[in-house]
C-alpha cells in the first residue's frame, strides 16, 4: 500500500508532502467535470450544488440551515492562527470527470486520475489486503468496490451522495444529527452546507467485516475546499475497519480540508477508525471527528498527522453505555512551517466506561505540535477509568511541543492517569545506535521510529512500512 | 605493523583530564586486559575510542594504518572498531533483529532482505545461546543486566569486529550469567578476533587468554604483564602495583 508515493518518482513530486511549490497545472491536468461557477460561499452556492448533485429537498434544507449558522458562527478563537485562511478564495466544488461512469473497475476510471492512483498503491491494496475500496478525486466519489461476499453480508459501503438517495431514512437518522450537530463548530457548520463525497458505511447487527474497508482522498483542484462526510454505522455485535488515506499535490493556492466523521457504535460493536493524513502543507486540515459508543462497545482511533499546514483535530469518543470503552492512538508530525493542534476528547457519561489516549508528537524544523486533550467523567459516573499518556520528541532547538490537557472529573472514584513527557533526541542513544556502524541520519529515523512503534504495530502492515518509510523521510537531517 | 596504535593519548570531558597520556599497542589476535580501581579511566579510554562526541581527544590512535580520531563513530564500527557497553542503552520499540540487519549492511556493505538476514541471525544467536523470541524485543528495553551483556555479545559475534572493545562484560552478573557470558566471548575469540577488556576480576581469564594485562591508575598505565599480573591484583589488591 502505498500512502504516498511509492513506486514513481513523479509521483512523488507531484503528490509528496514535499512536492515542490508548483503553480496550477493547465487546464488539462485538473481532471475537472463540473465545476461550480461563483466563488466565495453565499447560499446560490449551496443551491447549485444540492441542484447538481440532484439532491432530495430534506438535505437541501439541512444545507441551508447549516448555511444559516456558519453565517452566524465566529471563527474560533483559540487554537492556531487561521487569519490567512480566506474562505472566500474557495472553490467549494469541483466534481471530477468521469464521474458519471460510477466506476466499479478500475479500468472505467479516466486514465489521468487512475494512473494517479496506481502509482500511489490503491488498486494493489485492494486486491491484496481490503473487503472494499473507494476513491474519492476533489468533490466526489468516482470509484467504489465491495467484495460480493461483504455484500451478501448486508453491509453497506457507499459514497454519501448515493446513500442520501439510495437510503434516505437511515441518513436522515445519522447524518448530523445527534453526533456532530451543524451548529458544534464554525467548521462543522460550513461543512453541513458545502459537504461533498465521503464515504456511508452500515454494518447490519452481528456481521464481523473481516478486512478493511478503505477510503483515498486525492486533493488536486487548487484552492479547493474538500468537504466530504463520512457516516459509519455498526449495529450490535457488528465489528468493522475503516482507513482513510489522503494526499494533494502542492500547489500555490492554500485549500482547506473540512471533514466530517460520525460514528455510531451499536451496543458490543468493535469499530476501528484510521486515517493517515498526508495533505501537502498548503492545506488547512480542520476536521470534527466524534464517535457515540454505546455499552461494551469498543472504539478505537489510530491516526498519523504527516501533513497539511495547520491541523485542528481532536477525535471525539462519547462513551454513553455502561462498559463502553475508546481508544485513541495518534501520531503527530510538524516539521517547518507546520503546526499539528491535535488530541482527543474523551467523555464518560455513564458508569464502568473505560478510555485510554496515546499520542506521540515529533516536531522539527521550526515545526509546532500541541497535544489538546479534554477528559471529561460525568457526575454519578462510578467505576470509571481514563489512562492519557502524551509523549513528544523535539529534534531541534527552534520546535516547539506543548501539552494542553483538560480534565474534568465530576465523579468520586474515577481512576485517571495522566502522564506526559517531553525529550529530546538523547545524546547517549545516537552514539550507541552509531557506535554499531549506523550513521547519524539512520540513527534519529531509528529512534524516532521506535517512539512511534506502539502505535504503528497497530496499522495494517503495509501501512505501517509506508508510515515508517514516510516519517523516516520526514527526519532526514532533523537533528542540528 | 600493529592493528591499534596509542601515542600518548589523551581525553578530556569538559575541563577535566580524564586520561593522561596513554601509549599502547593492540596487535592483530591480541587479546589486552585492562585493570584499575574505580575512577581511573578505563570506561572512558574506550568510549572515546570508539568515538563517544562527550569527550575531547588528542594524541594519536591509529586503527588498521587510519587515524582513528578523524573518523565518527558509526565509520569507526564500520572499519572493524566494536564498543561492547558497561551499561548498554536501552532505544525502546526497535527491535534487536531490525537493528541488527541495519548495522550488519552498515559494517558489511551487504544488503538483505529480513529473511536472509534472519538465516545468519539465527545461527549466532544459537551459536550464543540467546532465544529467537530475544530477538524481536526492543533494544535493552526493560532486560535485566544479564540480558543486556548478552545482547552485547549477540551484537558483537554479529559485527564481527576486528577490535572488540568489551567494557566491563562481567559487572553485575551472577554466576550462572556469567558463565554464559564468559563462554560466549571465548567461542567468538577463537576466530582470532583482537580484544581489549576492561575488568575488575581476573575471572575472564579462564575463559580467554590475555596477551597482556594493563593496570589503569589516574589515567595512566601503571603497569603491565602478563596473565600473572592479573592474578596477583586479585590476590592483593592495587596497592602494591601503584607504589
Amino acid at each position: 500500500m502505498g500512502i504516498a508515493m511509492k513506486k514513481d518518482g513523479d509521483v512523488s513530486e507531484k503528490y509528496g508532502r514535499d512536492a515542490k511549490l508548483s503553480a496550477e497545472p493547465g487546464e488539462g491536468g485538473l481532471n475537472v467535470g463540473y465545476k461550480t461557477k461563483e466563488k466565495g460561499l453565499t447560499e446560490a452556492l449551496v443551491r447549485e450544488i444540492s441542484s447538481v448533485k440532484g439532491e432530495p429537498e430534506w438535505m437541501l434544507k439541512k444545507r441551508l440551515d447549516a448555511f444559516a449558522i456558519f453565517k452566524k458562527m465566529p471563527m474560533p478563537t483559540w487554537g492556531p492562527d487561521l487569519s490567512r485562511l480566506d474562505l472566500d478564495e474557495l472553490t467549494a466544488f469541483v466534481r471530477p470527470k468521469g464521474k458519471e461512469a460510477g466506476a466499479t473497475k478500475w479500468e472505467e476510471v479516466p486514465p489521468d486520475i487512475r494512473r494517479t492512483f496506481d502509482a500511489l498503491g490503491i488498486p494493489e491494496a485492494e486486491r491484496k489486503f481490503l473487503s472494499g475500496s473507494s476513491a474519492q478525486y476533489d468533490s466526489e466519489v468516482l470509484y467504489k468496490s465491495l467484495r460480493k461476499n461483504i455484500t451478501e453480508l448486508g453491509v453497506i459501503f457507499t459514497d454519501m451522495d448515493s446513500a442520501v438517495k439510495e437510503y434516505p431514512e437511515l441518513v436522515k437518522r445519522y447524518f448530523m444529527t445527534r453526533c456532530v450537530p451543524a451548529k458544534d463548530n464554525k467548521f462543522s457548520a460550513l461543512h453541513g452546507a458545502f459537504w461533498s463525497g465521503g464515504s456511508f458505511v452500515y454494518v447490519p447487527q452481528g456481521v464481523k467485516v473481516p478486512s478493511p474497508l478503505q477510503i483515498y482522498f486525492m486533493m488536486n483542484y487548487p484552492g479547493f475546499g474538500q468537504m466530504e462526510h463520512t457516516i459509519i454505522v455498526a449495529e450490535q455485535g457488528a465489528s468493522v475497519q475503516y482507513i482513510e488515506g489522503c494526499s494533494a499535490p502542492h500547489y500555490t493556492k492554500d485549500s482547506l480540508h473540512s471533514a466530517v466523521v460520525e460514528i455510531f457504535a451499536g451496543k458490543a460493536s468493535r469499530v476501528r477508525y484510521t486515517s493517515i493524513q498526508n495533505w501537502s502543507r498548503n492545506v488547512y486540515n480542520l476536521n470534527t471527528k466524534r464517535a457515540i459508543v454505546s455499552e461494551d462497545a469498543i472504539m478505537e482511533w489510530v491516526g498519523g498527522t504527516l501533513g497539511s499546514g495547520v491541523t485542528m483535530l481532536y477525535p471525539c469518543s462519547m462513551l454513553v453505555g455502561k462498559g463502553a470503552r475508546a481508544e485513541h492512538l495518534t501520531i503527530s508530525l510538524a516539521g517547518a512551517g507546520q503546526v499539528k493542534d491535535t488530541g482527543a476528547k474523551v467523555l464518560h457519561m455513564t458508569p464502568n466506561t473505560s478510555s485510554r489516549v496515546v499520542s506521540k508528537s515529533i516536531c522539527r524544523g521550526g515545526g509546532l505540535v500541541r497535544y489538546r486533550g479534554l477528559l471529561y467523567v460525568g457526575k454519578g459516573c462510578t467505576g470509571v477509568k481514563a489512562n492519557v499518556r502524551c509523549d513528544s520528541i523535539i529534534a531541534d532547538k527552534i520546535s516547539i511541543a506543548e501539552t494542553v490537557p483538560v480534565i474534568d472529573v465530576r465523579s468520586d472514584d474515577a481512576i485517571i492517569q495522566h502522564e506526559a513527557a517531553v525529550g529530546r533526541i538523547s545524546d547517549d542513544q545516537l552514539f550507541y545506535l552509531m557506535s554499531r556502524g549506523i550513521d547519524e541520519n539512520e540513527a534519529v529515523s531509528l529512534i524516532v521510529r521506535g517512539f512511534i512503534e506502539p502505535i504503528v504495530k497497530e496499522l495494517p502492515l503495509e501501512y505501517a512500512v509506508e508510515m515508517n518509510r514516510l516519517v523516516e523521510m520526514e527526519m532526514e537531517g532533523a537533528v542540528g | 605493523m600493529a592493528l591499534l596504535s596509542l601515542k600518548n593519548l589523551r581525553v578530556s570531558a569538559g575541563e577535566k583530564e580524564i586520561i593522561q597520556g596513554v601509549s599502547l599497542e593492540v596487535g592483530e589476535g591480541e587479546v589486552h586486559v585492562i585493570m584499575g580501581q574505580n575512577g581511573s579511566g578505563k570506561s572512558t579510554l574506550l568510549s572515546s575510542l570508539a568515538g563517544n562526541p562527550k569527550y575531547s581527544v588528542s594524541g594519536k590512535a591509529v586503527f588498521e594504518g587510519k587515524d582513528l580520531l578523524a573518523l565518527k563513530p558509526h565509520e569507526r564500527a564500520r572499519r572493524g572498531l566494536f564498543l561492547a557497553f558497561q551499561s548498554p542503552i536501552e532505544v525502546p520499540g526497535v527491535s534487536l533483529a531490525s537493528f541488527l540487519r541495519r548495522a550488519y549492511a552498515a559494517r558489511f556493505g551487504d544488503e538483505m532482505s529480513a529473511l536472509e538476514f534472519d538465516k545468519i541471525l539465527s545461527a549466532k544467536a544459537e551459536a550464543a545461546g540467546v532465544a529467537r523470541s530475544f530477538l524481536q524485543r526492543g533494544i535493552n528495553d526493560g532486560m535485566s543486566g544479564g540480558e543486556r551483556k548478552m545482547s552485547e555479545i549477540l551484537q558483537l559475534s554479529v559485527l564481527e569486529p576486528r577490535l572488540a572493545m568489551l567494557d566491563e562484560p562481567d559487572s553485575g552478573l551472577d554466576v550462572d550469567a556469567l558463565e554464559r557470558v564468559g563462554a560466549a566471548i571465548g567461542k567468538i575469540r577463537k576466530n582470532g578476533m583482537s580484544m581489549i577488556i576492561v575488568t575488575h576480576y581476573a575471572r575472564v581469564l579462564r575463559s580467554i587468554k590475555a596477551d597482556r594485562v594493563h593496570v589503569l591508575h589516574a589515567g595512566k598505565l601503571a603497569a603491565s604483564g602478563d596473565e600473572r599480573l592479573a592474578h596477583k591484583i586479585e590476590e592483593k589488591g592495587y596497592g602494591w602495583v601503584l607504589q
